[in-house]
């Protein structure tokens, strides 16, 4: 048995050379570079006006100044700062609740029929809500992101832990670990797939309701910048930021991919 | 002083089961009664074998003995203590292995070590062992995705046998392998069990398997599960050609027999 590795010739497997590789990914975000040169296209053309849609060569110009004269990076950090706490509490809250409503069956009882009713509630809804507890600050964004982010990162951490081989437990016990530690040790690696899969949900739930609640009730943030720059009709800068948003967001989603490949590289 | 004789007499069975029923209560739907008043005793160092149809409590009453599932009506007694809870005296091996995904071969076998609270060099040392035992030299880092069916079995094995237990419950252990590494797991097994003397309770449905590895089998009725009858099986372990002789086949016929009925009940 032990030759059964030699038996197979090592197929080529490994990443591809790095200039494949880049390749690779310039042709994979082609229709995206299309898209950019379109959008300048019709706009240089006079197809659309320039009222409706700035060129994006203006917007990236609009971008850079934003940039430069600090606008984008103040409100970018404020934006960040909300996101990351919110989302941060329901990963820890989230998961600690979908694990204990797995493994404890009186904790399901109780917390289940909460998360059913809360799931389907558009957290846009909370909006008003959170600002009447806690004001126009940080508070209520952090509030409403939890609120939204923790019903995907629970039902994820439910579903994987319940997912979790008996047999795997009962191996774990019988080798001396007592139940606390068959938690540690067993249920929450096994329940790690499905919960890092409720996280990227919630991550990309997170932009969703940061910018809503920003655009909405706020005097800070990428959301707020927004919504000031429209309605100031400085067009081109509420373009530029809007771009800012949807890379931030492409590019958090990418990282955390990154980092589940990472952390479930057993699973081959 | 002789009022404490029955105590300090020696514990001649290893594990005793006494009128043990059960009943499996299904997440959903009625409960069904899965074991009906089984009695059944192991020496220290036995090889049994429990046999039946699918269905039929087996697997039940191995994880009775293993303390996964509590003893409701009847009792079991482990070196004369009841069973109550699930411990590395017992060692366990399951038909689908039950490596954790997510550890490395050596990490797997190291578990148990790392619970018994031993250093890190013996922990490793033991490990590298048992993982030599198994013939898993070269997979230590790899993960249970990365191997075949009969070297996660091995990579399970050496898990089990690192902590040392007296007993090895055996469920079906070689069930989910191809018949070529079935055959070669099975002389392994046979070759462990004589050189390390442990107890082992093996659950399997197949004849051949039981008749060809245990001292005893335990041939069980369709559900409820009850002792049919135990037949021994006094043919020499040692014989490679063993599953040729014409004393093989007879036991096979015989046990086959008892089965035959309780297999078509089953279906």
């Amino acid at each position: 048995m032990t030759e059964s590795g030699k038996e197979h010739p090592a197929v080529e497997t490994g990443p591809p050379p790095a200039r494949g590789r880049l390749v690779g990914t310039f042709l994979k975000y082609s229709p995206l570079l299309l898209l950019a040169l379109l959008w300048e296209g019709v706009v240089q053309l006079g197809l659309v006006s320039r009222d409706l849609l700035p060129s994006l060569s203006e917007v990236l110009k609009a971008a850079w100044n934003l940039a430069r004269e600090g606008d984008l990076w103040q409100n970018g950090l404020s934006s960040a700062y909300r996101g990351a706490a919110g989302l941060a509490l329901a990963i820890v809250v989230g998961g600690s609740l979908g694990i204990a409503m797995a493994w404890w069956r009186p904790v399901d009882a109780f917390m289940g029929p909460l998360v059913e009713a809360l799931y389907p509630l558009p957290k846009s809804a909370l909006i008003p809500v959170t600002v009447l507890w806690l004001g126009f600050g940080d508070g209520s964004k952090i509030l409403l992101i939890f609120l939204g982010c923790m019903i995907p990162v629970t039902i994820g951490a439910y579903n994987g832990a319940r997912s979790c081989e008996q047999a795997l437990v009962w191996s774990a016990r019988s080798l001396g670990a007592s139940r606390l530690r068959v938690l540690r040790d067993v249920v929450v690696p096994s329940a790690l797939p499905e919960l890092l899969n409720g996280i990227r949900t919630a991550l990309a739930l997170t932009f969703v309701l940061l910018v809503s609640s920003e655009l909405i009730v706020s005097r800070s943030g990428l959301g707020y910048l927004i919504g000031f720059l429209g309605e100031g009709g400085i067009y081109d800068a509420m373009f530029a930021v809007v771009l800012v948003v949807a890379f931030m967001g492409f590019f958090a989603d990418r990282l955390y991919q990154l980092f589940v490949r990472r952390v479930l590289a057993w699973r081959e | 002083m002789f009022m404490f004789d029955s105590r300090a007499a020696p514990v001649k069975q290893q594990i005793v089961i006494d009128s043990v029923s059960h009943r499996y209560r299904p997440a959903r739907g009625r409960a069904v009664l899965a074991l009906e008043d089984v009695s059944l005793e192991i020496a220290p160092q036995e090889f049994v074998a429990l046999l039946g149809p699918s269905g039929c409590g087996k697997s039940t009453l191995l994880y009775l003995v293993g303390g996964f599932l509590p003893v409701e009506k009847g009792s079991i007694r482990v070196e004369g203590a009841p069973v109550a809870a699930p411990g590395p005296d017992r060692g366990i091996v399951f038909q689908h292995f039950a490596l954790f995904p997510w550890k490395t071969v050596r990490a797997n076998v190291r578990y148990g070590l790392e619970k018994m609270g031993l250093a890190r060099e013996e922990q490793e040392r033991r490990a590298q062992g048992y993982i030599d035992l198994v013939g898993l030299k070269g997979f230590e880092e790899s993960f249970p995705s990365q191997l075949s069916g009969g070297m996660k079995q091995r990579a399970a094995l050496a898990r089990t046998l690192a902590v040392e237990p007296k007993m090895l419950l055996m469920d079906e252990p070689f069930g989910a392998l191809d018949a070529q590494t079935r055959s070669l797991m099975q002389s392994e097994l046979l070759a462990l069990w004589q050189k390390t003397q442990k107890t082992v309770v093996f659950v399997t449905h197949d004849v051949q398997e039981a008749v060809l590895l245990a001292q005893r089998v335990v041939v069980m009725s369709a559900r409820p599960g009850r002792v049919k009858a135990i037949v021994p099986i006094e043919l020499d372990k040692t014989d490679p050609h063993l599953f040729r002789s014409p004393a093989f086949a007879a036991k096979v016929d015989e046990i086959w027999s008892l089965v035959r009925e309780e297999a078509l009940k089953a279906q």
